[in-house]
């Protein structure tokens, strides 16, 4: 699949903001201190930067309004719509923080839980498509959440080094979490690897009985919109050293840098602030190429008629 | 509101429709265009026309992208900067017809053989013939001689009419169809159908061809043939059904020359000639009387076989003892000939007993009651139900001449012609040899202001029909109908340009081209015809050809060598003639004729050429065009379909003819004429009666029919000619044996080539090179979706064949390592080209090929300079030379058949290497033209937004 | 709307395909294209049509693909390798991924004859839809920012101002080969009902649990020429001499 970049960020943005809004939702921080402000503020943005960002992959982005109509049935539509609905407590949990320098507990709560809901449905976007088979497990949607929570948490962190509160209890749901999200992403990652494409060439094109079926000519000779958002392959080797990259920034890094934080004492500083921060942006790299290869390295069904 | 109702499904699709003929390609479907707001909504086939029924093939579909493609000319241009710079003003219709009046003037008062005018895609013959030949000039053929001129000229000379055009498989009955070498033909939606309804209605079809797409692809078999060897396969079918006894005797007797006597002196004049009575009629041998009586004796029961002598003491046989005797021979068997075809003598022996066995026990019955011309009624039509079909494939190799007779005596052979079933003659053929003119051309045929005293096109009847002069040279500059292509029956375009420059036989002074495109996918050796169009006399300064005037609609390749430019209409802008007297669109059950009509106004300065080429003939006041005081005959191209008379009542058109227009085939002019085929569609049909639609060779009642239409003036039966004596006259002419005598240097090769029995031998291409220093052979084929040149500039065709990969046999591919997207050299005697390469199974394992004339030379056809056409396609012409490698006494032959100078195309051997690590561009690669006032073109096409509900 | 109709549409419209005889010609996805750049929804759009990467939006799309039997030797002209011409369009599935997927209601399934629609109107171009289109039968109009596919002609199918005849899917009616034909595939007496139960009519992908209309016909078997190579009667006497005789008594037949 073809890995556009307002998807990855969006989907690492939102993810982000909305992990760290339910750290924020659940109270984890200081609602009276500056950097707990601060991270409200950066949430929401994430968030709606994320949003924004989705809708510049649209045709008609003017209608984007049309798209809450249908939660019934799609899951860009729940997302869509929990997206909207989620906004209502976050930002009644976020005036209580920043204005009021109060934690509004109900409303975070209720925050926290949909955020995590609305993370679940962009997730169940992928999950949901058949056609593609990397993406077509639960694998996915855990992925997904224990990313945003990851993420979330290692942001929280980050904001709790500024001042923001206990720097000893987020650190260590960050470590958690990370660990969770990654090894979950192995076992998705071993899924894409080792099973077997639901359809084939032979089964699209039902001349299996046949023989062994190959694509001979296109239908047209240059790229279509099909070819150039399904067509994308990235060769084996490179997506290899990205994942590493992708590890090594997304997981490995925050979580020796935490660790050292943690062994260090866990006291909020500018030393410590620092250091969380180059962990949160090496996460945020990291999970910036973990999107890409999402993407990259997923196949479409559609791909058995092109010789993908 | 339900999104439902928001959808209107009753819309009409236009204001109007135009019913019209599609030219996208040869075929010449109707079509009805659908006009809306004065521009082209849709256009769909017309269900009432006759050729395609309302089927429309892509090209057709996308006539709107052809209508309005960018590359379209403007206006008449003059170059201004040297040939091939792209340099051109723009000028007036009347400058510019002021000057090819005065160079063509002044080159017909002075020695008109100076003029070489050569037409290609047109469908203009009988004009553009006719005007020719007013002129003057010996030198005038259409581009049937790089086309498939062993097609046409074998099947006439064999059975009358041949697969090209006049013939057609019988779709409905048929149980057996067995195609040579077809990938897409002219015939393109008829021949879908057919193949469509034939394999629906459980019918066996046989596809012999090396490659596997198309018509292939849906093939029940599939013979993989190595290119050039089909005639061994053919005659080793042929010794099979021989050995087997399944042959229709009754057939051959009654229709074909195998009782014929054949004259057995050897050393004499007449060794191989018919045995003749005194009024020139062939004998055979009566077996009850014993004595030889001419054909057609009432009662006579004629021998087959035999020695006989005849009353002057000579001995004769019957032509089918030498042609059983022939093809018995054990090198004919499967076996013999399964390794120089790679055909399994299995295969071979499996096609010989399935067509042995439908066309006899499978025979079918048309129970309708006719009368033969010897007087003689049938009960009804016998059917053999077997068919053939053949293309380019066999035609264009240079022993295509002889292969394609030999598929033609096998159809005779098995009593298959134009019986139910079988192959079907569309009229106005069948039409035999002696039916045609002699070529005209000779020195004593044309002179200064007049016109030649003949057609220019025609059938030699032996050695003197020639045109040669005194020492033999060539009379024509293409060297048709010379010892070089005796049989050149359609002319040697692909010659004109290499044989110009050379100035040999002489040089010319105008070469006057429509519709081809011969700077590029119509010339073999291309990169070497662009420097002979673009070289220069040293001493005089001049170009060697000194002027060109060229006729094309679109900004071709050729386009950029012209002096001047005559801009076409597009085909939905001008009156155009499907013409009896050209290439008809009949069928075998139908006598057909079609126009083509403005159904839109061009918003250029152009004009159809053929009112142009009238519009010429008027101001050189040629005869037929201007009248006794030199004041035009005719206005335009519209008023000469109506008004001209080639015979008396017989005009172009054939339909609605007579002042009321009741009238078909021969009739007065009528002035509504083209008011009425507008009205009826474009086309009209006369149906052939039922007891005149079978076996029209020999039909009375067919004969009768075709006399009525004005074909002939008198019935002209045909007898089918398994052993041509034609030829036969050649070869006592290359053994000295007869006047006149063929010169040493092609004595050898016309023994060779004109047996007068089909024969096979190694095409030339092939013979004359080392086999193992070129060990594949390389091919093209007729992409479906494209017509030669013409669909890069339509936005929608050329996203189907933006470039052309190299197909390349899987075992050749591991042999070198080659992948998909890798690059290689194809490496030929004459030259090399660097393509990108696609691996193939499905193909003959020494066969490699590619689509035609896909790849485009930078800077045409109103494309990017970095189109995929030019940078990644390709044209295989670089590696074909018009010239086969020297012998060994120096001589250089043509690239063509020796008998009819048919362009051998598909001779070429290659060998082929891995290119290294480069730029991915093919080679090899030329200067970019420069547009003459191109059309700007968009970045963004939505045609019918305006339309958008 | 973008739920699926609730019971089986009561008609089932849609394509049977016949592979045994298309010829990979194009004359479909050309004609399909000719059609639709006029009618319904915005125009089919092509960008950089002159230039280097030419592309535009197709509602049909013919494939090659070459079919190599397994095991089988590949060699040119003895193995069977064989090319198969393949069209594909949308096949109306009755299960439409593309059409649960859409969060705006633009794609649906229309209720009484199952055909699959977008209205342009209501599509905000999010190309959801084709991602979940297992089958590539879903293009983005590039020019226009919705989303285009086959309307199986709807506004032909029905269209009154047509002549019954035409009143088929333009790729149906212009196909030479005849290897498209369009029906009721929920009625078992039509024409493509029965061609699909005679011919053994498969559906693509059905793994992707999409359950199609569409139908294609497999390439019927077929029965090599050597299997025919003993069936001619092997010669009676030898050589030419034993044909003339034969010959001769023949011709007293005849
Ligand atoms: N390698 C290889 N080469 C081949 C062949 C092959 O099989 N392989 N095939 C050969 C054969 S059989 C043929 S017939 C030739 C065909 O080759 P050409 O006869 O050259 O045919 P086209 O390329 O179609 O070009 C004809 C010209 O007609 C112009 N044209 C199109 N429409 C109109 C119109 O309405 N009016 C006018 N005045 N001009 C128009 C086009 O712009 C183009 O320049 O190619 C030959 N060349
Ligand atoms: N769409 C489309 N239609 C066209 C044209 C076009 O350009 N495009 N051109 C028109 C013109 S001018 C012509 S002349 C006709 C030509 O129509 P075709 O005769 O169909 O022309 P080619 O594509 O040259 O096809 C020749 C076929 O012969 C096969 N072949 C090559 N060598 C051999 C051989 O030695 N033996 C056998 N058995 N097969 C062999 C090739 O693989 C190919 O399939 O098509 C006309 N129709
Ligand atoms: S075959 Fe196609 S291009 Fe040729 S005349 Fe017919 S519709 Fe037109
Ligand atoms: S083929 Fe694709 S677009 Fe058509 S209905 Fe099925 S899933 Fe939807
Ligand atoms: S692109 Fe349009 S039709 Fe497709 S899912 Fe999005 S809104 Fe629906
Ligand atoms: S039914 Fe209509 S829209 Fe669908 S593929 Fe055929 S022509 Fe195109
Ligand atoms: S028009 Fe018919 S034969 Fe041609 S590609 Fe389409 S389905 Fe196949
Ligand atoms: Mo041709």
């Amino acid at each position: 699949m073809h890995p556009a970049l307002s998807i990855i960020a969006f989907t690492t943005l939102s993810g982000l903001g909305y992990g760290l809004a339910v750290m924020l939702g659940l109270g984890l921080l200081d609602p009276a201190a500056v950097a707990t402000k601060i991270a409200w503020i950066a949430a929401l943005a994430a968030i709606g930067g994320g949003l924004l960002s989705s809708t510049l992959h649209l045709g008609n982005p003017q209608r984007a309004w049309r798209a809450f109509s249908q939660w019934r049935s799609s899951w860009l539509s729940r997302e869509g719509v929990m997206a909207v609905v989620t906004f209502v407590p976050l930002l009644m949990t976020a005036w209580a923080c920043v204005i009021e320098g109060r934690q509004a507990v109900v409303p975070g709560l209720v925050g926290a839980v949909l955020s995590l809901c609305t993370v679940f449905c962009t997730a169940m976007i992928y999950a949901s498509l058949k056609s593609v088979d990397a993406w077509h497990t639960r694998l996915t949607p855990a992925c997904y959440l224990l990313f945003s929570l990851g993420g979330g948490a290692v942001a929280a962190s980050f904001f709790a080094f500024c001042g923001g509160g206990n720097a000893l209890w987020l650190p260590l749901v960050a470590i958690v979490a990370l660990v969770g999200a990654w090894v979950v992403k192995r076992a998705w990652r071993q899924h894409l690897q080792a099973t077997a494409p639901l359809s084939t060439p032979e089964s699209a094109t039902g001349l299996g009985a046949i023989g062994h079926v190959r694509l001979f000519e296109r239908p047209h000779m240059t790229e279509n919109y099909l070819t150039r958002e399904m067509g994308f392959r990235i060769a084996r080797k490179h997506a290899a050293k990205l994942w590493i990259i992708a590890m090594a920034l997304g997981g490995v890094v925050p979580f020796v840098l935490f660790a050292l934080l943690l062994a260090a004492g866990a006291q909020a500083g500018p030393g410590a602030a620092l250091v969380a921060g180059l962990a949160l942006a090496s996460h945020v790299i990291g999970i910036l190429a973990e999107r890409w290869l999402f993407f990259a390295e997923a196949r479409h069904a559609v791909m058995n008629y092109y010789g993908g | 509101m339900s999104p439902r109702e928001r959808v209107a499904l009753s819309e009409p699709v236009g204001d109007e429709v135009c019913k019209t003929t599609c030219y996208m390609c040869a075929c010449r479907c109707g079509i009805n265009v659908h006009i809306k707001d004065g521009k082209i909504r849709y256009i769909e086939g017309n269900r009432d026309h006759p050729v395609n029924k309302g089927v429309l093939c892509a090209k057709g579909s996308a006539g709107i992208m052809q209508h309005y493609a960018p590359a379209r000319l403007r206006a008449p241009l003059k170059r201004v900067g040297p040939r091939g710079s792209g340099e051109f003003q723009e000028i007036s219709w009347d400058e510019a017809l002021g000057i090819a009046t005065e160079w063509l003037g002044e080159v017909r008062h002075r020695d008109p053989k100076k003029l070489a005018f050569f037409t290609g895609r047109d469908q203009s013959q009988s004009l553009t013939g006719f005007w020719a030949q007013q002129y003057g000039t010996p030198n005038y053929a259409a581009h049937g001689g790089f086309c498939s001129v062993n097609m046409a000229a074998a099947g006439i000379m064999t059975i009358g009419g041949a697969f090209w055009e006049f013939g057609a498989p019988d779709w409905d009955r048929t149980k057996l169809f067995v195609m040579f070498g077809v990938a897409e033909d002219h015939d393109s939606n008829p021949i879908k159908i057919g193949i469509s309804k034939l394999k629906q209605r459980g019918a066996r079809f046989v596809s012999v061809n090396p490659i596997r797409t198309g018509y292939s692809a849906v093939a029940d078999n599939w013979i993989g043939i190595r290119p050039g060897t089909d005639g061994l396969l053919i005659l080793s079918v042929v010794h099979e059904l021989l050995k087997a006894r399944k042959i229709d005797v009754d057939y051959l007797v009654r229709y074909s020359n195998a009782p014929w006597l054949v004259i057995d002196a050897p050393g004499t004049p007449e060794h191989g000639l018919f045995a003749r009575d005194g009024e020139g009629r062939p004998l055979v041998w009566e077996t009850v009387t014993e004595r030889a009586v001419p054909t057609g004796t009432r009662g006579a029961r004629a021998a087959l076989s035999g020695r006989f002598e005849l009353p002057d003491g000579r001995f004769a046989v019957p032509s089918f003892q030498l042609l059983a005797e022939k093809y018995l021979d054990p090198k004919y068997a499967p076996e013999a000939v399964a390794v120089e075809s790679g055909v399994a003598a299995e295969t071979i022996r499996g096609l010989a007993a399935e067509i042995a066995r439908v066309a006899f026990e499978e025979e079918i019955f048309v129970d309708q009651p006719w009368t033969d011309v010897n007087g003689q009624r049938h009960q009804g039509y016998v059917g053999r139900p077997v068919s053939f079909h053949a293309m380019r494939g066999l035609s264009a190799h240079s022993n295509g001449f002889q292969t394609t007779r030999a598929l033609h005596m096998l159809q005779v052979l098995i009593g298959a012609i134009d019986c139910p079933g079988g192959f079907r003659f569309e009229p106005p053929y069948p039409k035999p040899l002696t039916a045609h003119p002699t070529p005209h051309g000779r020195a004593e045929h044309f002179g200064s202001d007049k016109p030649l005293a003949g057609p220019h096109l025609g059938f030699p009847r032996g050695p003197e029909d020639l045109l040669v002069g005194e020492a033999g040279q060539p009379a024509r500059i293409d060297k048709a109908f010379s010892w070089d292509a005796p049989i050149a029956a359609h002319g040697m375009m692909h010659m004109v340009i290499a044989n110009a420059h050379a100035g040999d036989p002489y040089p010319i002074d105008v070469l006057f081209m429509y519709m081809a495109n011969m700077a590029w996918n119509s010339s073999m050796n291309t990169a070497g015809t662009i420097k002979m169009l673009e070289d220069k006399d040293p001493a005089t300064g001049e170009y060697r050809i000194p002027k060109i005037i060229y006729s094309d609609a679109y900004a071709s390749e050729m386009v950029a060598y012209a002096d001047l430019v005559l801009p076409d209409t597009t085909y939905l802008e001008r009156y155009d003639c499907i013409s009896l007297l050209d290439r008809p669109i009949t069928e075998p059950d139908a006598v057909q004729d079609a126009i083509r009509w403005p159904v839109l106004e061009p918003d250029r300065d152009v004009r159809a050429f053929q009112s142009v080429l009238i519009d010429l003939g008027g101001r050189l006041k040629l005869p037929g065009f201007a009248d006794g005081m030199g004041e035009p005959l005719y206005k335009d191209y519209a008023d000469y379909l109506v008004r001209h008379e080639r015979r008396p009542g017989i005009g172009p058109l054939a339909g609605f003819r007579g002042s009321q227009g009741d009238r078909a085939g021969r009739g007065a002019a009528n002035a509504e004429q083209l008011q009425r085929y507008i009205d009826n569609g474009s086309f009209f049909s006369a149906h052939i009666p039922l007891e005149a639609q079978f076996f029209k060779h020999a039909n009375q009642a067919y004969q009768d029919f075709a006399v009525r239409m004005g074909f002939f003036d008198m019935p002209q039966p045909v007898t089918f000619q398994l052993y041509q004596e034609v030829l036969q006259k050649f070869r006592l002419s290359a053994q000295g044996l007869r006047d006149p005598v063929a010169p040493d240097t092609h004595r050898q090769r016309i023994l060779e080539a004109f047996d007068p029995l089909p024969d096979w031998y190694r095409p030339f291409g092939e013979a004359l090179v080392d086999r193992s220093d070129y060990p594949h052979h390389a091919i093209t084929q007729r992409p479906m979706a494209m017509y030669h040149s013409w669909g890069s500039m339509n936005a929608w065709l050329r996203q189907i064949h933006t470039k052309n990969p190299l197909y390349v046999p899987g075992p050749i591919c591991d042999e070198l390592g080659l992948k998909d997207g890798d690059w290689a050299w194809v490496i030929s005697h004459h030259g090399r080209i660097k393509v990108e390469v696609a691996r193939m199974e499905a193909v003959n394992t020494s066969t490699l090929w590619t689509w035609n004339a896909v790849g485009k030379r930078a800077g045409a056809w109103a494309l990017d300079k970095d189109a995929p056409e030019a940078k990644k396609g390709f044209l295989m012409n670089h590696l074909i030379a018009e010239l086969l490698p020297p012998r060994e006494d120096g001589m250089r032959w043509s690239n063509s058949d020796p008998v009819t100078g048919q362009a051998a195309w598909y001779d070429l051997r290659v060998r082929i290497e891995k290119a290294g690590a480069g730029e991915a561009v093919s080679e090899p690669q030329f200067s970019p033209l420069v547009q003459p006032e191109p059309e700007p073109h968009p970045m963004e096409l939505r045609y019918g937004q305006e339309w958008a509900r | 709307m973008t739920s699926l109709p609730s019971l089986p549409t009561p008609k089932k419209l849609g394509l049977v395909i016949d592979l045994d005889v298309c010829v990979g010609c194009h004359a479909c996805v050309v004609n399909c294209k000719e059609w639709n750049t006029g009618g319904y929804g915005s125009a089919l759009s092509d960008q950089d049509p002159y230039g280097a990467e030419a592309s535009g939006a197709w509602l049909n799309r013919v494939h090659s693909f070459e079919v190599v039997p397994d095991g089988g030797e590949v060699v040119g002209e003895a193995g069977e390798a064989r090319i198969v011409h393949f069209p594909k369009s949308c096949l109306h599935c009755e299960d439409a991924p593309c059409v649960t997927v859409c969060p705006t209601g633009a794609s649906y399934k229309r209720a009484d004859d199952g055909i699959v629609l977008v209205d342009e109107d209501m599509c905000i171009g999010c190309g959801l839809c084709a991602w979940a289109c297992p089958y590539g039968a879903r293009e983005m109009d590039l020019a226009a920012g919705v989303m285009k596919k086959c309307t199986l002609c709807i506004d032909r199918i029905y269209n009154e101002t047509f002549e019954e005849a035409d009143r088929q899917p333009a790729c149906v009616r212009t196909c030479p080969a005849n290897a498209r034909h369009f029906g009721d595939l929920a009625d078992p007496q039509s024409a493509v009902s029965v061609m699909v139960a005679e011919r053994g009519g498969i559906d693509l992908m059905p793994e992707q649990g999409t359950r199609p209309v569409n139908k294609y016909l497999p390439p019927r078997a077929r029965k090599p020429l050597a299997a025919s190579a003993n069936a001619m009667p092997r010669e009676d006497t030898d050589g030419a001499t034993g044909l003339f005789a034969w010959l001769d008594r023949m011709l007293d037949r005849i």
